[in-house]
């Protein structure tokens, strides 16, 4: 079995898995952002609880960052073998007769998203690793002395969607993730061997996912930006 | 008919090879397009110049031999044929035509747009074929009762003609759609089963030996097979390089 991550069919298979994992934790990311359309104080407790449980904290974060950096390598893995196979170019080739931008032009997608995270992890992750294990300070709170000041999770949100720019890359970044989506998410079903007669509606509702989440990481932006 | 015809010409395999333009006039629209490259190969003999190699064998849409890249599409413009099918009146009158071998490299170029396609030979070599004892007390196939969905996708399955065309069109030159469907045509009978495991193990095995790239479902491979063999085998092949992957 080892042996089956030497192999294209295994290593499609293993990005596959990771592609799956990332898209079940996008559900729950976008679930939690969601609520601070509504409730602040549901937004501020769900976000101390995940950023503060040592299960979250200790075990499912470092699982998802391993996620994370094994399905961009892999796919620049990947990407590499496929290049490496075709040395010469056609002088005309006119691939949109025959399939989509998207499934041409998953590396573009990934790499527009990749720079993206980077941003999303330096406005948030970073700032709240350097708040919690640099300065200590696991309270949650706007201020540490004063109990009665709030969480300031739901205020540091407001204020990251202020800036029209950063609104406007959040904009660019999803729209370029719902690309992605719309081509990978059938095509991880198709390479952990997943084509049967539920595929055709299996399809509609992967189009529903891919365009519907995110749809509303833009809504919950631009609800934050404009109702600041 | 006048046409510009933009041949890749490539002396040998080592050469590095480029496009050449041949103007040609007095094509007739019933021609099939290897007529037309006869009569341009019979005007460059005439003039003493290097004749267009180019593979073709049957020039009925069976033996997979015709392998030519046209105007972007292998084997032309045109759906579910082999470029020996397709004929001039897919083209109008005064269009550029160009003319590319299958470029993959796992299939390197011989000569002009001849390419070598033996890795699909050994790739079939490697498990493509049930053992069967032919000492005379072999089982009738037909004895042997077999759903008929599973009978009308294996056969669906060994239509494939192992052109090529799959591999040419494959922006990453993958294998995927003929290795499926070899595996496929064996997988789906029951006299596919006894060696189904080492069969899928050994040809995805012997497949990434050749150099083919990986396969990142566009789905362009289904739409420019000729026998329009389909996206679920490369689903099948899959789940069986798993399984056996996991059995061991």
């Amino acid at each position: 079995m080892a042996g089956m991550f030497n192999s294209s069919v295994g290593r499609k298979f293993a990005m596959a898995l990771s592609a799956f994992f990332l898209m079940l934790f996008l559900v729950m990311h976008v679930s939690i952002n969601f609520t601070s359309v509504f409730s602040a104080d549901l937004f501020n407790e769900m976000s101390h609880f995940m950023g503060t449980n040592p299960v979250v904290q200790g075990l499912m974060q470092p699982i998802l960052i391993f996620g994370v950096v094994f399905h961009f390598v892999m796919g620049f893995i990947l990407e590499a073998k496929n290049k490496s196979a075709r040395g010469v170019s056609y002088a005309k080739n006119v691939a949109k007769d025959n399939s989509t931008w998207m499934s041409r032009n998953m590396l573009l997608s990934g790499v527009v998203i990749l720079a993206f995270l980077g941003l999303h992890f330096y406005d948030f992750w970073v700032h709240e690793m350097t708040i919690k294990y640099v300065e200590g300070d696991m309270s949650g709170l706007i201020n540490p002395d004063n109990a009665e000041s709030g969480f300031r999770y739901y205020e540091e949100l407001r204020e990251k969607f202020v800036s029209p720019v950063r609104v406007g890359i959040y904009i660019v970044a999803f729209v370029l993730l719902a690309l992605h989506l719309l081509h990978g998410f059938n095509s991880a079903f198709q390479s952990v061997g997943a084509n049967n007669k539920y595929t055709k509606a299996l399809t509609g509702f992967s189009k529903v996912y891919s365009i519907g989440i995110p749809a509303l990481f833009i809504f919950i932006a631009l609800f934050h930006h404009f109702t600041h | 008919m006048k046409l510009l015809l933009k041949i890749w010409r490539q002396k040998n395999a080592e050469d590095k090879g480029g496009i050449v333009e041949y103007p040609v006039d007095n094509v007739s629209p019933d021609m099939s397009f290897l007529e037309m490259l006869d009569v341009l190969n019979q005007d460059l003999i005439e003039k003493g110049e290097e004749p267009v190699a180019f593979d073709h064998d049957c020039r009925e849409g069976i033996c997979g031999t015709c392998s030519l890249y046209i105007n972007g599409r292998a084997h032309g413009p045109d759906t579910r044929i082999t470029v020996c099918q397709l004929h001039m009146r897919s083209f109008n009158d005064g269009d550029t035509i160009y003319i590319e071998p299958w470029r993959a490299e796992a299939f390197p170029v011989i000569k002009d747009l001849v390419v070598d396609r033996s890795a699909f030979d050994r790739i079939q070599q490697a498990g493509g074929f049930i053992s069967v004892n032919t000492s005379g007390n072999t089982q009738d196939a037909n004895a042997i009762p077999i759903e008929k969905e599973n009978a009308d996708k294996a056969f669906d399955a060994a239509t494939c003609i192992g052109c090529g065309a799959c591999v040419a069109t494959c922006k990453n030159s993958s294998a995927m759609l003929f290795v499926s469907a070899k595996v496929s045509q064996f997988a789906l009978l029951p006299q596919g089963q006894v060696e189904a495991h080492d069969r899928v193990l050994n040809m995805v095995k012997q497949m990434d030996e050749e150099g083919f790239g990986n396969c990142t479902n566009t789905g362009a491979c289904e739409v420019e097979c000729p026998k329009g063999i389909s996206l679920e085998n490369i689903a099948r092949m899959n789940r069986e390089f798993i399984a056996a992957s996991i059995k061991g």
